[in-house]
C-alpha cells in the first residue's frame, strides 16, 4: 500500500481543474458526450465544489491507503485516515470519497464526531478502471482538505 | 432486506478513553444498476444499502452514506472512543427504506 502525504497548501479552483487533466477542456470542445457517459474529471470537480463551496481545500492531513494495482476491480480495499485530534474544538466532521472514472463518481460519505476518537474508515470499493480516488475532509472549523491517489485497475468491477 | 446476514466485531475488553476499532460486515448484492440481464438486455435496477449508522448508547457516533461503488457484501470498519459501558447499535438501510439492525455489547473498564 502506498501512503501519499502531500504538503499543505491552498488549492485553487483552476489548480483543481489542472490536477484533473486538461483533457476535460478538449472533451468539452469536441461536443457530444453520450448521456450515460462515465464520470470524468469535471464531474468530480463539480461534485467537490458542491461540498466545498467557495473554500479552497488545502492538501495534507489525509492519508489514502490503496493498493498501487487492484487485481479485481470488484473489491478494492481502501482505508482513509484524516490527521486530527478529534477533540470537541478540532475534529473531522465529514469525509467524502469519489472515483473519477467510475460510471458515477460518488463512492461514500462519512460523518464523524469527537466520540469517533479517530477519523479513519476502511472499506472495499468497486472501480471500473484505472483512475484517481479523491478524498475531501470537512473539519469542524470549516476548513477543507483534499487528497488524490491513482490506482491501476486490471479487471474492472462494474459490469455484469 | 430478506436473507441479509450482518456481523459486527468489537474488542472484548476496552479501557475508558481507548479508541477502538469496530468492524462491520453485511451480506448484500449491492446491485449497482449498471448490469444488464444477459437474456433480455434490460438493465437490472439498482438496489443497494445506502446508509450505515452507528449509535453508542443512543448517540450517533458514526454515519455513512453509500453509493453503488461500495462493493458487494459491504465491509466497513471505523473507530469509536470508549466512554461508558453499554451498546453500539448499527442500522443498515437500503434504497427501499428497509433496514437491518444489529447490536454489540460494549464493556468498558475504568
Amino acid at each position: 500500500m502506498i501512503h501519499k502525504t502531500l504538503e499543505t497548501r491552498q488549492v485553487g479552483r483552476r489548480e483543481l481543474m489542472a490536477m484533473f487533466g486538461a483533457g476535460v477542456v478538449a472533451a468539452m470542445g469536441v461536443g457530444m458526450t453520450p448521456r450515460d457517459a462515465m464520470a470524468d474529471a469535471k464531474s468530480v470537480t463539480d461534485a467537490m465544489m458542491k461540498v466545498v463551496g467557495d473554500s479552497k481545500p488545502a492538501t495534507g492531513k489525509i492519508k489514502l491507503d490503496l493498493p498501487q494495482i487492484a487485481e479485481n476491480g470488484n473489491t478494492v480495499p481502501i482505508a482513509v485516515e484524516v490527521d486530527s485530534p478529534m477533540s470537541d474544538a478540532d475534529h473531522v466532521k465529514a469525509l467524502h470519497l469519489w472515483a473519477d472514472k467510475n460510471p458515477r463518481p460518488e463512492v461514500a460519505s462519512f460523518r464523524f464526531s469527537p466520540a469517533s476518537g479517530k477519523a479513519k474508515v476502511s472499506t472495499r470499493v468497486r472501480l471500473s478502471k484505472t483512475q484517481n480516488i479523491v478524498a475531501v475532509a470537512e473539519m469542524s472549523d470549516g476548513k477543507f482538505y483534499m487528497a488524490k491517489s491513482e490506482i491501476k485497475v486490471t479487471i474492472g468491477g462494474c459490469g455484469g | 432486506m430478506a436473507k441479509t446476514k450482518a456481523r459486527v466485531k468489537v474488542p472484548k475488553s476496552i479501557k475508558k478513553g481507548e479508541v477502538f476499532q469496530v468492524k462491520t460486515l453485511i451480506s448484500h448484492k449491492m446491485e449497482t444498476g449498471q448490469r444488464k440481464n444477459k437474456k433480455t438486455g434490460k438493465k437490472i435496477s439498482r438496489m443497494i444499502i445506502n446508509k450505515l449508522v452507528c449509535q453508542y448508547n443512543g448517540k450517533e457516533v458514526f454515519a455513512s452514506d453509500w453509493h453503488p461503488a461500495i462493493s458487494a457484501n459491504p465491509y466497513m470498519a471505523f473507530y469509536v472512543k470508549a466512554d461508558a459501558s453499554g451498546s453500539l447499535d448499527f442500522t443498515w438501510t437500503d434504497d427501499e427504506g428497509k433496514s437491518v439492525k444489529k447490536s454489540a455489547k460494549i464493556t468498558v473498564a475504568g
